[in-house]
């Protein structure tokens, strides 16, 4: 029999995509859009998170050690392949390029995240409303969790397309185009519940409540 | 008589597999119906450059000169496609030809297209019928099916598929999308179907269809309008199914 690791590494890279890491995303951004109610319901809900059982089990084996492997495979994906819209300007070439563009800023980006938040409560930072007001209040820092919010919708919505591709879930031209609908309310849903939950750490009204 | 039409021409030449590439511009007289063949003809029976130096008859490989061989595959214009059928009223000049360089490039427009008949090779793309007595006739293909086979035994091997795949390149072993329509198609064979799981098992080894990144521009590209992102896709199923057959055991039915 031939050897296959890459074909149970590129498997294995695109369901942990979805689960867990897309699962635990919009678990992330459904607790972030508690900001939007006031700083003391993002509290509780972001205390409820820290204070679930086994939490420490919880964190490596659903969100770190997927998420390591999801992006260390991911960016050897990523240059591996060699980029040719500007030959081929075709929409899912354009997808492809763009699906590897933000894969790479997510790599930067969840890097310098989990630094600022999760390592430092881990040195005994509180991880709290006013800990996100204060680091949103610098515009670049606005600014790049921005970015990395729309990049981690759309490579999440993309990935889906895709997922639904590799494992031959959708494989009529007509069944994907439908999933590229699909897709695309999966990015603008929540594009819009995590970009919802940013604005809310900028009011200072809510900062009170 | 109005001023002799001319056809201007950018070649993108290679003395040997190992030379650096360089350009050279031509100018032909215009034929009517010329295509670009008859065009390189025409180069190779003057080959002098615009600047008026001498070179070397440009050299390119062809066979049918009517689309069903892939021999004559080079990028036209930026584009991956047959230079038979490359009709050159219907092209911006001047024309662009360069090799298809996914390919090792063996002389100018010549390049060699061997890994897409060893990968052929690989996953067995075709029917075995020999047998050490006559077998008799095979099991019928329904006329439908058949249909649909005849779309996907188009592909000519031309590896237009390859150049336009951002995963096919010098870093990477992706078999790319022509030989995997091609397990398709003799998976859908009523005989051939009897070496399915080897037709799967050898497309999900190292080197298989793993690393297809879905950028969907071979379905774009392949001048024989092959479905071949349908064909990854289905393969795909298959592989997921066959995985599971590999892993926990199947009763083979």
């Amino acid at each position: 029999m031939p050897q296959n690791q890459e074909f149970f590494n590129r498997r294995l890279h695109s369901l942990l995509g979805v689960i867990p890491v897309g699962v635990f995303l919009i678990q992330h951004f459904i607790i972030n859009h508690f900001a939007v109610y006031g700083a003391s319901s993002f509290n509780a809900a972001a205390h409820f998170m820290e204070s679930l059982p086994f939490r420490y089990a919880l964190e490596i084996f659903v969100i770190f050690l997927p998420l390591l492997y999801h992006a260390i495979y991911g960016l050897y994906i990523a240059f591996l392949g060699k980029s040719n819209t500007r030959r081929y300007g075709f929409f899912r070439n354009i997808m492809f390029m763009l699906q590897r563009v933000t894969g790479v800023f997510l790599v930067i980006f969840i890097a310098w995240h989990v630094w600022e938040t999760r390592v430092a409560a881990a040195f005994g930072a509180d991880v709290n409303y006013d800990m996100m007001a204060d680091i949103l209040s610098s515009p670049f820092m606005l600014v790049f969790y921005i970015a990395g919010v729309l990049a981690a919708t759309f490579h999440f919505a993309n990935g889906l397309w895709s997922f639904a591709v590799s494992w031959g879930l959708t494989v009529t031209p007509r069944s994907q185009k439908i999933m590229t609908y699909v897709s695309i309310t999966v990015f603008l849903v929540l594009s819009y519940i995590g970009i919802r939950a940013i604005i809310a750490f900028l009011d200072p009204a809510l900062a009170n409540m | 008589m109005s001023e002799q039409k001319t056809v201007r021409f950018i070649v993108t030449r290679q003395d040997s597999p190992d030379a650096s590439p360089y350009t050279e511009e031509f100018e032909i007289p215009h034929r009517e119906n010329m295509n670009v063949i008859s065009a390189l003809m025409e180069i190779r029976r003057n080959p002098v450059t615009v600047d008026g130096k001498d070179s070397a008859p440009v050299v390119w490989d062809m066979n049918c000169l009517e689309e069903v061989c892939g021999a004559c595959s080079m990028v036209i214009n930026g584009k991956p496609r047959q230079s038979c059928t490359a009709l050159v009223d219907q092209l911006d000049q001047p024309i662009r030809l360069e090799p298809m360089k996914t390919f090792p490039v063996v002389r100018d427009l010549v390049v060699d297209r061997s890994r897409m008949f060893d990968s052929l090779k690989k996953v067995k793309a075709w029917i075995p019928i020999d047998g050490t007595y006559d077998l008799g006739p095979g099991p019928r293909m329904a006329e439908n099916k058949r249909q649909w086979a005849y779309e996907l035994s188009k592909c000519m091997t031309c590896g237009v598929c390859l150049e336009a795949c951002p995963n096919v390149n010098s870093k990477s072993d992706f078999i790319g999308p022509a030989p995997v329509s091609q397990v398709r198609l003799f998976n859908a064979h009523p005989t051939g179907e009897m070496n399915r799981e080897d037709r799967l098992n050898a497309l999900m080894g190292d080197g298989g269809l793993s690393n297809c990144g879905n950028s969907q521009n071979c379905v774009q590209a392949c001048p024989k309008g092959i479905p071949l992102t349908t064909s990854i896709a289905a393969l795909n199923r298959d592989m997921t199914m066959q995985s599971f057959k590999n892993f926990f055991g199947s009763d083979k039915l």
